[in-house]
């Protein structure tokens, strides 16, 4: 099946069928997997997926509807049926596909045909290597949930009556690995992984285990301490935690709406001047990278924030409008949802300073590598989650801490970010190297 | 209006899903399947239809709807799972899966007939109103309903939103063993968000409500109550203070402060875990585990709720199972594999997303049962210490047992009272160390509203959580306040 030629079909027709406006978003793909557990193979996944979005303005009401199923009766019914609930929904003046037609379609290097070449018994192999790292980093190292890799092959096709029609490939590629700690009756679990679109970029398969052991190991013994107010280290795996969350915050229809810690606050401190965000979705090989968003407009790398300065919210086509704004290209989706407004790549943007550097210049502190819970309020800005990680004394990592929690406000926590390290890891969509706050609230005893 | 009885069960909804894929076919692919050896396969056809209706600012947003339908194929060989879906139904797409699945089966092994035997599924949620066959119109009508009231309540409410989602997801399982089992899973959730504002504070509230019932649901707890609950929440967190931080008492309201037992227990009892000893409940069973007010059990035969199930997502009736009694552990949750690898009977609880995913064990609706204390006498014990009344979610570290859920509507109490309320906090303990800790035990079970989803390995499901008001003797609160 031609999906192209499908999608502008299904556009046309629902434009026959009545919708004065029309878009279609088409993902095709498939996937593979392989869990080793124990030196074993425990699970052996691969299949072929797609899925239709289909969205269509009748008189300014919104209708939706999404499909697997792509043969020829069940598609027209579903256009049919769509057009139909359109009338159950509320006449919306801002309503519409963006008002922007084709535009040249820049070029982002996403594919790499060594990913959908990779052999079944190449990608078991790597899952062996990274579980027999993370067992080869001692005796403690005592049991695994497992070592996987996978790879994911996909196409993403958008359709318009704008005359809108793109159509994006990308592959990507992870290894993971979660060895278990023993000790002394404890039981302590670490986590690492590497994901690239690329597959020369993966950090080694025995690089992953073997981090992945040191994470686990580097908990046993871990304990409470008391509850005080001290400086906080959020290390590149816990860091984009806050980057998400302040990016939510950040979108207009929230913002405009009251529902947000950071509105009224364009042009204005607030993060500390060391703070750099940005949104960049043009990023060459980002997990994050994508040339349109999902209404078919065009990306465009965005600093969010510059030395501390906000410089920009989010809109989709229909905030855009309402507000007076520029769509940000940032409406996101799969084909079974509606575009909302979410991250590319979004980062803190690295210094030149090492962590150590940064551990070294605290006297009593918390260096975090885990957290648990989602206690964040993009309301209010109130953030407090369940921490691990270690406890830092006279500038140096201690002993490791467990089962305390760490609490403070978004904006007071940006605010008073004094130091940002070196250590961006682009191995997911949302990215932060270390950073450490002035000080926040951790209870234990 | 469609009313499922036992008897007229497999030819009411059997009939339906029947044509989906044929008896035949699916033998065909089973067959396929065990082409190179295994110890079983399986087949999972679905079919969902999901309706979705969002107001906003007073308008409804958009109306959605959605199908989703596919095959999962599932070979199981020893320790390994072979796994491949298509969302293509035509016989070639399907048995290019079988095949793929069978790879994982070292062989040798012969293509052999296999026979599948249609079984009845027990009927957990009978369905008066059928969601799927009402009007879009109808649906809308109960939205404004409860924009209008979460308004009404009280003026400091500046913004509403207000969710509506209805799912009917037919599933065939059916197995090399010979099983055939179908089941129709209907699912009904309204949900409000409120932003209440005054002066330059402004707070949210959610609240959500529903189970696997038709549209009569509404006629019992009507949108306006749930809009109203969202609306008193956002309300009730204007006046909050700064949560302490630091150990101390915990008094948990019932109902939804299940997420509590859900997050420190219920995981630690599923059969993966247990099997591959990552759990800290391994080996443990006959040993006292918890506090003897402790009796936890799973249900998935409680009449409409969100986490019930008639079968398991592997073609196993729902059952009721106790597995903590008295403070000691008493069993496991399996599902299929890890059942047979440890000699363990099959509890209900292989559970999965859809057709893209292979099951693993899950928890259905997982509850303490009742005590003996006055809800009111338990709040009175408290000299200094925090209530938790609603929650936002939570999560467990397995191997450690660390575990932490989120309140989103808390309280002071101070000598015995309730005196203001709290901000958001994350709470965080030891599963384990807190189950010891439990004192008191209402006599005041209550299950969740029917709004809790659970995720574990990337896969999410309605799950159903309950809890009679309990005392924990301490606990770490995640707050500001020192």
């Amino acid at each position: 099946m031609n999906y192209l030629e499908f999608a502008q079909d299904v556009v046309r027709s629902a434009v026959n069928a009545g919708a004065h406006q029309a878009e279609v978003y088409i993902q095709t793909g498939s996937e593979f997997h392989v869990d080793v557990r124990m030196g074993e193979i425990e699970t052996l996944a691969q299949a072929s997926a797609k899925g239709l979005g289909l969205r269509v303005f009748v008189d300014k009401r919104m209708a939706f509807a999404s499909t697997t199923d792509f043969h020829g009766p069940v598609v027209a019914d579903l256009m049919r049926t769509t057009v139909n609930l359109a009338k159950a929904a509320s006449r919306d003046r801002y309503n519409g596909l963006p008002d922007v037609g084709p535009g040249p379609l820049p070029h982002l290097n996403l594919y790499d045909p060594a990913i959908v070449d990779l052999p079944a018994e190449r990608k078991i192999e790597m899952a062996r290597e990274a579980e027999k790292a993370a067992f080869d980093c001692g005796p403690r190292i005592t049991n695994s949930y497992g070592a996987g890799v996978g790879t994911h092959v996909g196409t993403q096709i958008i359709a318009n009556s704008n005359g809108v029609l793109y159509s994006c490939s990308g592959t990507d590629c992870t290894v993971s690995c979660a060895p278990m700690a023993e000790g002394d009756g404890e039981k302590q679990f670490g986590h690492h992984w590497s994901a690239k679109r690329f597959f020369g970029e993966l950090e080694p398969a025995a690089e992953v285990g073997r981090q992945a052991a040191i994470r686990a190991l580097q908990k046993l013994g871990a304990r409470k301490v008391e509850t005080q107010t001290v400086p906080v280290v959020f290390d590149w795996m816990v860091g984009p935690l806050l980057w998400e969350a302040v990016f939510h915050a950040l979108d207009g229809d929230g913002v405009h709406r009251g529902m947000s810690f950071l509105k009224n606050m364009l042009g204005k401190q607030v993060a500390s001047p060391v703070v750099t965000l940005v949104d960049d979705p043009l990023m060459p090989g980002g997990l994050g990278s994508v040339p349109f968003d999902g209404e078919g407009v065009l990306c465009a790398r965005k600093v969010v924030i510059e030395n501390g300065i906000l410089k920009t919210y989010f809109y989709d086509a229909r905030t855009a409008r309402k507000y007076g704004q520029q769509p940000s290209g940032n409406a996101r989706r799969g084909f079974a949802s509606l575009p909302s407004v979410s991250p590319t790549n979004l980062y803190l943007k690295p210094t030149n300073t090492d962590p150590s550097e940064i551990i070294r210049g605290i006297a009593n502190g918390f260096y975090v590598t885990q957290t648990m819970g989602y206690g964040v309020s993009t309301v209010t800005g109130d953030f407090s989650v369940g921490a691990v990680g270690m406890w830092i004394c006279n500038g140096e990592l201690a002993f490791p801490v467990q089962e305390v929690t760490i609490a403070g406000n978004m904006l007071d926590m940006m605010r008073s970010i004094e130091q940002v390290a070196n250590d961006a890891r682009f191995i997911s969509s949302v990215v932060s190297p270390t950073f450490k706050v002035a000080e926040m609230t951790v209870s234990g005893k | 209006m469609r009313t499922i009885g036992n008897l007229g069960y497999e030819t009411a909804l059997g009939a339906d899903v029947s044509s989906l894929l044929p008896k035949e076919s699916i033998e065909s692919l089973l067959s396929a399947a065990l082409s190179r050896g295994g110890d079983l396969a399986e087949v999972f056809v679905q079919r969902s239809r999901t309706t979705s209706i969002p107001l906003e600012e007073r308008k409804i947003r958009a109306a959605e709807a959605r199908i989703a339908q596919g095959v999962g194929i599932r070979v199981i060989s020893g320790e390994k799972t072979g796994y491949a879906y298509s969302d293509d139904l035509e016989m070639d797409s399907l048995l290019e899966a079988a095949r793929v699945a069978a790879h994982i089966a070292e062989g040798p092994g012969t293509e052999h007939a296999i026979r599948v035997t249609a079984r009845l599924a027990p009927d957990y949620y009978t369905v008066q109103i059928d969601p799927a066959d009402q009007s879009a119109a109808l649906k809308t009508a109960l939205l404004k309903r409860a924009n209008k009231a979460a308004y009404e309540y009280d003026p400091r409410i500046k913004q509403a939103d207000v969710y509506y989602t209805d799912e009917q997801k037919d599933i065939i399982v059916a197995n090399s063993d010979g099983l055939w089992i179908a089941d129709r899973q209907t699912l009904l959730r309204m949900m409000v968000r409120c932003l209440a504002a005054q002066r330059r504070v402004s707070r949210s509230g959610v609240y959500a409500s529903g189970g696997r019932i038709g549209m009569e649901y509404f006629d019992r707890i009507s949108p306006e109550d749930i809009a109203r609950e969202a609306a008193r929440i956002a309300v009730v967190q204007l006046d909050a203070v700064p949560a302490p931080a630091g150990m101390m008492p915990l008094v948990i309201g019932n109902g939804w402060g299940g997420v509590l037992l859900h997050e420190a227990v219920g995981h630690g009892l599923e059969a993966d875990v247990i099997r591959k000893n990552m759990s800290i409940y391994t080996g443990r069973v006959g040993r006292k585990v918890a506090s003897e007010l402790c009796t936890l059990v799973d249900d998935a035969t409680l009449p409409n709720q969100r986490g019930s199930i008639n079968i398991d997502d592997e073609g196993t009736p729902g059952q009721r199972k106790v597995l903590i009694e008295r403070g000691v552990l008493a069993g496991y949750m399996t599902d299929r594999l890890n059942g047979r690898l440890m000699g363990l009977p099959l509890t209900g609880n292989g559970r999965r997303q859809g057709y893209h995913d292979y099951p693993i064990p899950r928890m259905t609706c997982f509850f303490m049962e009742a005590g003996d204390s006055d809800p009111e006498e338990i709040i009175r014990s408290v000299d200094h210490g925090v209530y938790a009344g609603n929650f936002g979610g939570g999560e467990v570290d397995i191997s450690s047992g660390n575990f932490t859920f989120s309140i989103t509507e808390g309280y002071l109490i101070e000598r015995g009272r309730l005196s203001y309320p709290i901000r958001e906090a994350t709470l965080v303990g030891n599963g384990p160390d807190i189950l010891t800790k439990v004192t008191m035990v209402g006599s005041d079970l209550a299950l969740d509203p029917g709004t809790s989803t659970c995720g574990k390995s990337g896969q999410s499901v309605p799950t159903t959580v309950g809890m009679p008001t309990v005392k924990v003797s301490e606990m770490t609160v995640g707050g500001t306040a020192t």
